[in-house]
């Protein structure tokens, strides 16, 4: 199975052979490939939706579908809280989570991730992780048109030591580079405004990058549903079919390796984002014209997935032999499971399909009937009039054998932070604003067209020099209309190894205060989830998910945020070969990914001219911090420029979150707020620095104000730097003050001091310490440290 | 006369023809989007418009060169109607891709280079990547229907390709004499200086050329893309009070409109 590249497990196998002894009869080489890729953990995300037996400190818990009961079950709950006023429409069903937007336009939300092929060949992989990301959407309802793109990548430090590079692996900043091209290309020619994105770097992403690929649609409320029908003919429409691609869907299910290169090269697909784009502008029309009767988009597993889900419940006859090739010498096989890119499978009603073939024609676009939609229950493939599979759509889609999977979590005991104050911490602060995590990404953002369809608000830069961090991005899709889409996300892995629930929870958070923080309304947030993570066939990396995806449903309950779509890529680890140099044996190491889960939130907004920004605005106004801080610097960036081990690492604490983003809301969507800046790596430090150079404005703050639970007596460092979440950073007007601390009223809150038009930032400490100014730096030097890790 | 009729010409890879039918709607016109193939299969289609457009994006990929395809598409099978178009008092106006194409094609500058010897053209930029920045304008309209009573915009570019370079000194000063040099990269916020200065020069464009007319000044092609600067909060800094309720790229439109009223 292996060697065949099908990934298959013996269970699987045994299974498949049980199945063809009824049968009397040996299953075909394309049968197999065909259960193969519907089996696989990318198609059907056996592990996840499977039975785990679940332990931690806690207990035991058995789940029969754990996706199921955790996740979905939340959304589940949300919507039922929600009753009347239920805003989701269409959830974990199609290509792409659907909620209402406007009276005539739902928005779509999907993110999907590239990394196995990123690895190989990360322009490649990154390109075609755009490119199929963007025909979810277009593959959803009747088909949504993509107005947004959001990228998020995990590298390894760019400054790795070319020696430190394992044999089959590629250097981390090469990844980048290529990584970054590859979706600049695509999305730029598919005209579609990359408008958001993150990139963490951690060590443990060597061999294994992730690129996180999502893209927004809008779709009309009357093009939801999508039923082919019996009769209807298979339509492949767009790109030829290659042998790029084959076995992307089983490669995904295997670990990478040194030689991943040489066995798998021929699963990177190729992409034409031209080609794309000329299909998403014919596809759009058609979708209009009423030409035909369902889509859905040709992703991993090419044909077999694409035919195979959209007539699970009728029955398909494909004629393999009528596919347009790029060029000769295809095996049916071959034809069969190709992933060739931007190919997209239309049922097309018979009467239209005149109609339907002109339209493609008149706009240079290759529409080719396939095969034909019968009721007969039953996946049959003919090549020149051979039958080559005779499957039961049954058996394809529900005979898979149940994966049984054991899951243990115990979290790593809470170890003291153990660094002793120091007078001064603008060296720190210097530092926080130079990791590679914090650092300034212009170098990537303007190399994407973040302005095309002209709906952007709220710029991926803002600020006086338009070159400040901003939270969250603001989109006006309907140009005719006020209301506005925000687009953000959440993740912190280096939280993970304290505890991946509080990781998971943290994430969330971070991804709805982001939305906050410009102007989203906290009643209209969707959330989606993204986990990469490791082995799961080891029992402490599945409990290690499970854990998270518990901290996904409590949270989403809490601060009634629905998750409506989530993906899982699994199996992220490196092995390469390694020699003990005494010895000279040669064994093997497998570098594991730190556990990362990506949360993508989608808000919305009345009116986008109530949106704000988070660059100080006029000297003279008051800086306020909303929310608590905790003594929380475990997995901190203060701890990761300090070396520092130990520490608590942030939690949530949900009622009070929830309470604080709608007091939020209420305090921007008055206009009292000028500037907002939401809390993260680096703290209250790193956002005022970031706020003040932004806006080139100074600010001078004091401590002593700062909210805090700390009975024992706050620190300096943990009132600068700690990473508690549910926080933000204010620019209030004198004037406005006394509204402002009103609609807060029962969320804690502060004055920490003001504006002021010195550009220069002056943080004063503790008073029972002395009231020393502990931070004190021109903004210039703070920018530069900001910004000179990727002056590239 | 009747409202205006813009025509958004597109191609494969065309990517601003809808927020450039907006602008052209939203200053008082009607915009008609077509797929180049319909012109090319009747070419009369033409005759029913006012005003004809390139947008932006990347016709054919920008395979080749940017816009030259496109371009190409343009000289062998429109050239004659475009020229036609345009003596019948009708506009042309090509957007940083439609800037491209329209270099290509010949159309801009007739009297003064062949196809094989063009006096100016479009090259990477000198940064040598692609990028989405905001710019300072200078205008100097001259007879250039688009730009008549603008003297600086705000507008955002996003190219790759978008450095003017021309033949030699002769072109340049040609260009200067017959004021069809219509927009240039201004140093900074009320400067009146153009700059070859990266970044307030993106791509660093010889004199900071970034938009030129033809003789008559009812041909133009431009970067910078005025469709992205109609409403207020696509200023980059509307939260800071910058910018007016009308952006400054409307009034490109409104001059293309109200020249026909």
């Amino acid at each position: 199975s292996r060697e065949g590249q099908l990934y298959l497990s013996l269970d699987e196998m045994r299974t498949i052979q049980a199945h063809f002894r009824t049968l009397s009869r040996e299953p075909t080489d394309v049968e197999l490939e065909t259960v193969a890729q519907t089996w696989s953990e990318h198609c059907s995300h056996k592990t996840l939706a499977g039975r785990v037996r679940y332990r931690d400190e806690r207990g035991e818990r058995t789940f029969q579908n754990m996706l199921k009961e955790t996740i979905f079950a939340a959304t589940v709950e949300v919507r039922r809280q929600l009753g009347a006023d239920d805003w989701c429409v269409s959830v974990f069903k199609d290509n792409a989570g659907v909620v209402r937007f406007l009276d005539d336009q739902h928005v779509v939300f999907k993110v999907e991730t590239h990394n196995h092929p990123s690895a190989l060949e990360p322009y490649g992989g990154a390109n075609t992780g755009v490119g199929g990301v963007i025909r979810d959407p277009l593959g959803t309802g009747l088909g949504a048109k993509p107005i947004c793109n959001t990228d998020v990548f995990c590298f390894a430090p760019p400054d790795t030591h070319a020696a430190d590079v394992p044999a089959g692996a590629l250097h981390p900043k090469r990844v980048m580079k290529g990584v970054v091209s590859g979706v600049r290309d695509y999305g730029n020619r598919m005209g579609i405004p990359t408008v958001n994105g993150a990139v963490y770097f951690d060590p443990r992403y060597l061999g294994n990058p992730l690129v996180y690929c999502g893209n927004v649609g809008l779709l009309p409320v009357d093009k939801v549903e999508k039923h082919a029908q019996a009769g209807d003919y298979i339509v492949a429409v767009g790109g030829r079919t290659g042998r790029d691609g084959i076995h992307g869907a089983t490669f995904s299910s295997a670990e990478l390796t040194s030689e991943s290169e040489s066995i798998s090269g021929g699963a990177v697909q190729i992409g034409n984002a031209i080609t794309e784009k000329m299909l998403l502008d014919v596809i759009l029309v058609a979708r209009d014209r009423g030409l035909y009767s369902a889509i859905t988009d040709c992703g991993a597993g090419g044909f077999s997935s694409a035919v195979g889900e959209m007539g699970a419940e009728i029955g398909a006859e494909v004629w393999l032999d009528r596919v347009p090739l790029k060029y000769e010498g295809l095996s049916y096989c071959e034809i069969w499971i190709s992933e060739a890119q931007e190919r997209m499978i239309l049922a097309v009603p018979p009467a239209n399909w005149e109609a339907f073939s002109k339209l493609c024609a008149a706009e240079d676009v290759e529409a080719t009937v396939i095969g034909r939609y019968v009721a007969t229950g039953r996946l049959k493939l003919l090549y020149k009039d051979q039958p080559v599979a005779d499957l039961a759509m049954e058996f394809l889609h529900d005979g898979r054998p149940p994966v049984v999977r054991e899951a243990t979590y115990t979290p790593p005991a809470e170890t003291a932070f153990a660094a002793s104050p120091v007078r001064d911490y603008t060296a720190e602060l210097l530092a926080i604003l130079g990791a590679w995590n914090v650092a300034s990404k212009e170098w990537i953002i303007r190399q994407y067209d973040h302005e095309v369809q002209g709906a952007s608000v709220v710029k991926p830069l803002v600020g006086a020099a338009n070159d400040g961090p901003s939270d969250a991005a603001v989109l006006r899709p309907v140009l005719s209309s006020r209301r506005g889409i925000v687009v953000s996300c959440g993740m912190n892995p280096r939280y993970a190894d304290f505890d991946t629930y509080h990781m998971a929870a943290s994430a969330i958070d971070e991804a709805v205060r982001n939305c906050v923080a410009v102007g989203a309304d906290p009643r209209r947030i969707a959330i989606l989830d993204n986990f990469c993570w490791g082995d799961c066939q080891k029992p402490d990396t599945l409990g290690s998910l499970v854990r998270a995806a518990l901290a996904c449903h409590d949270l989403a309950i809490a601060l009634g945020t629905p998750f409506i779509s989530g993906k899982d890529s699994l199996n992220n680890e490196f092995r390469y070969p390694t020699t003990a140099a005494a010895s000279g044996e040669s064994g093997s190491q497998s570098i594991a990914i730190p556990s990362s889960l990506l949360i993508s939130a989608l808000g919305q907004i009345d009116d986008v001219s109530r949106a704000v920004t988070m660059d100080l605005k006029e000297a003279g106004n008051r800086l306020y911090q909303v929310g608590v801080t905790k003594d929380e610097l475990g997995g901190s960036h203060f701890a990761l420029v300090t070396g520092t081990a130990g520490g608590h690492v942030p939690r949530v604490d949900a009622a009070a979150a929830r309470k604080t983003f709608t007091a939020m809301h209420h305090a921007i969507d008055a206009g009292l707020v000028r500037a907002c800046h939401d809390l993260s790596e680096g703290g209250l430090a790193a956002a005022v620095a970031e706020m003040a150079f932004a806006g080139e404005l100074g600010a001078k703050i004091t401590l002593d104000s700062v909210p805090h639970d700390m009975a024992g007596g706050a620190n300096d460092a943990v009132l600068l730097f700690s990473e508690s979440n549910s926080r933000f950073l204010c620019e209030v007007r004198p004037d406005k003050a006394a509204a402002f601390e009103a609609a807060l009223a029962g969320v804690p809150h502060a004055r920490l001091g003001e504006v002021t038009d010195e550009r220069r930032l002056e943080i004063r400490g503790l008073a029972a310490t002395g009231g020393r100014v502990v931070i004190a730096a021109d903004l210039q030097p703070l920018k530069d440290a900001w910004q000179q890790p990727f002056r590239w | 006369m009747a409202q205006p009729r813009a025509l958004i010409l597109r191609a494969p890879g065309t990517n601003c023809d809808v927020e450039t039918a907006h602008a052209f709607e939203r200053a008082g016109g009607a915009a008609t989007t077509l797929h180049v193939n319909r012109t090319l299969e009747n070419p009369r289609l033409l005759d029913e418009f006012q005003i004809l457009c390139i947008p932006g994006g990347f016709s054919y990929g920008d395979d080749v060169a940017a816009g030259r395809i496109f371009g190409n598409q343009i000289r062998h099978h429109l050239g004659e109607q475009l020229r036609n178009f345009r003596e019948r008092g009708n506009l042309v106006l090509g957007i940083c891709n439609g800037f491209q194409v329209l270099l290509r094609s010949g159309i801009l500058f007739e009297d003064m280079g062949t196809h094989d010897d063009p006096p100016a053209t479009l090259v990477w930029n000198d940064s040598g990547k692609f990028e989405d920045r905001w710019v300072q304008l200078l205008s100097a309209a001259g007879p250039c229907v688009f730009f008549q009573g603008i003297t600086s915009m705000y507008l955002p570019v996003a190219h790759a390709e978008g450095k003017f370079v021309v033949r030699d000194e002769q072109v340049l000063r040609q260009l200067e004499a017959r004021g069809q040099i219509v927009l240039r990269y201004a140093a900074q916020n009320g400067s009146t200086q153009p700059t070859e200065d990266y970044p307030a020069n993106p791509n660093g464009s010889t004199a900071g050329i970034a938009g030129v007319c033809d003789v008559t000044g009812r041909v133009c092609g431009f970067m910078p893309h005025p469709e992205r600067h109609v409403d207020r909060t696509q200023h980059p800094r509307w939260t800071r009070g910058e910018g007016s309720d009308e952006g400054d790229g409307l009034r490109v439109f409104r001059n293309a409109v109200e020249y026909f009223r």
